[in-house]
């Protein structure tokens, strides 16, 4: 599984870039963390509002942090 | 587990849980009245005629009033505001022609809400989708000026008739500033790269497929995250204030920035631009000088510098405009700033 996580590197992409983290752990998905800053790449996936997740190319939030739970929720429908 | 999955699912439920925030607001903001007078006087003994006592009251009681103000702002606005997006604002100017555009987009960038770390790729995605700088940029300015902590707090200190006459002046510097850059033709003045980016993929809209619980959570992380990050301006603004309140001569602000100062707005004005704060840290020295009798506008134009032009953002901002362009925002914006100062102290007088 390939996850991104778009923004320019605020306090709400590192808490974003933690949640993800943690939920991979936890799930023991073998997945990969990438972080996107560039904003020509960030406005390639369509995002306005940073920071926003992407699992497998596809975004699936933008504009918000959500929670570690939520995290879980999104990863585990994708990982199926 | 997360506040998301403890807010009862149940209409009566969620009234439930709402009221009992609400009525504990209350109840503290109610004890608040009472409790320094009984901890400081009571419990500690001290003199309440007292000077230093009086500033201490003061600081405590501003502390826990501007606190519990802010938290239900925050939340409030928050919450309302998780129903609006930059992508649903951007669909909404997209084909709108300069004038209207502005006038639209300086409306749009109160309530869409915004932080500035996303203004870089709000910017891209707006131009992307054709909307003119100058209306992008009427967005860009409107979004800090007219500030939702400030327009709060104004409303619970000073009352409808001074918020109203912020967030009027506030649109019209937005929409004026905007407007004169787009006479400009600043586009020779944004980077390049900025009109080669397309917007790929899906764009997806944060403002949609909210559940009640999630919008409420929401909330709740953004005081939480706001009052973190602006603790420290707010106790040394309420610091200076208590102090201003306290120690400050009766007539000492008055003769020196009171109306009859040519200079008064100016000088605010040049002291609020390089000040990076919040409306949060500024409003109880606002509420100080006041006392002290400082004019309404010389004030309004001291806390607009200092919200609107901020340094973070400018290095952001450089990323996708050349210094040209920066500079002419700067002193648009700062010029009808000023403006705005000396026209409230005329009709205010």
């Amino acid at each position: 599984m390939n996850i991104k996580i778009l923004g320019p590197g605020c306090r709400n992409c590192v808490n974003l870039t933690k949640a993800a983290t943690t939920a991979v752990r936890q799930l023991g998905l073998d997945a990969t963390i990438e972080k996107v800053e560039d904003y020509a790449a960030i406005a390639g996936y369509g995002v306005m509002s940073t920071p926003a997740l992407v699992i497998n190319d596809k975004v699936v939030v933008s504009g918000r942090v959500p929670t570690l739970a939520e995290v879980r929720t999104l990863l585990s429908s994708a990982a199926v | 587990m997360s506040i998301a999955e403890r807010i009862p699912t149940t209409a009566k439920g969620r009234v439930g849980v709402l009221g009992a925030g609400v009525g504990l607001w209350a109840l503290a903001y109610w004890v608040n009245e009472w409790l320094w007078d009984a901890v400081l006087f009571t419990g500690f003994g001290l003199d309440p005629t007292s000077r230093i006592t009086e500033t201490i009251h003061f600081f405590l009681y501003d502390s826990l009033k501007i606190l519990l103000l802010l938290v239900i702002i925050i939340f409030a606005s928050t919450v309302l505001r998780s129903f609006m997006s930059v992508e649903r604002t951007r669909a909404f100017l997209g084909g709108k022609r300069e004038g209207v555009g502005n006038i639209l987009a300086a409306g749009l960038g109160v309530i869409t809400p915004f932080c500035s770390c996303s203004a870089v790729p709000a910017f891209i995605g707006f131009v992307a989708a054709g909307v003119p700088i100058g209306v992008t940029m009427s967005f860009l300015i409107a979004s800090p000026l007219v500030n939702e902590i400030a327009i709060g707090l104004l409303l619970t200190l000073f009352g409808w008739q001074i918020t109203a006459l912020y967030v009027v002046s506030g649109l019209t510097i937005a929409i004026g500033a905007g407007w004169i850059l787009g006479r400009l033709h600043v586009e020779r003045w944004v980077e390049p790269f900025v009109f080669d980016v397309r917007l790929g993929g899906q764009v997806i809209d944060p403002s949609l497929g909210l559940t009640f619980g999630q919008r409420m959570q929401m909330g709740v992380e953004e005081v939480k995250t706001l009052l973190a990050k602006i603790w420290i301006y707010l106790l040394v603004g309420i610091g200076l204030g208590a102090l201003i309140h306290g120690w400050a001569p009766t007539d000492f602000f008055a003769t020196y920035a009171g109306a009859d100062n040519p200079f008064g707005v100016l000088i605010a004005v040049l002291i609020g631009v390089p000040l990076y704060s919040n409306a949060a840290g500024v409003m109880p020295l606002v509420v100080a000088l006041f006392d002290k009798g400082l004019p309404m506008g010389t004030l309004l134009a001291f806390m607009m510098a200092v919200v609107a032009l901020s340094l973070p953002e400018m290095i952001l901002l450089r990323r996708v405009l050349r210094p040209q362009l920066l500079a002419i925002f700067i002193a648009t914006t700062g010029l009808g700033i000023i403006a705005v100062g000396y026209l409230f102290n005329a009709i205010l007088a």
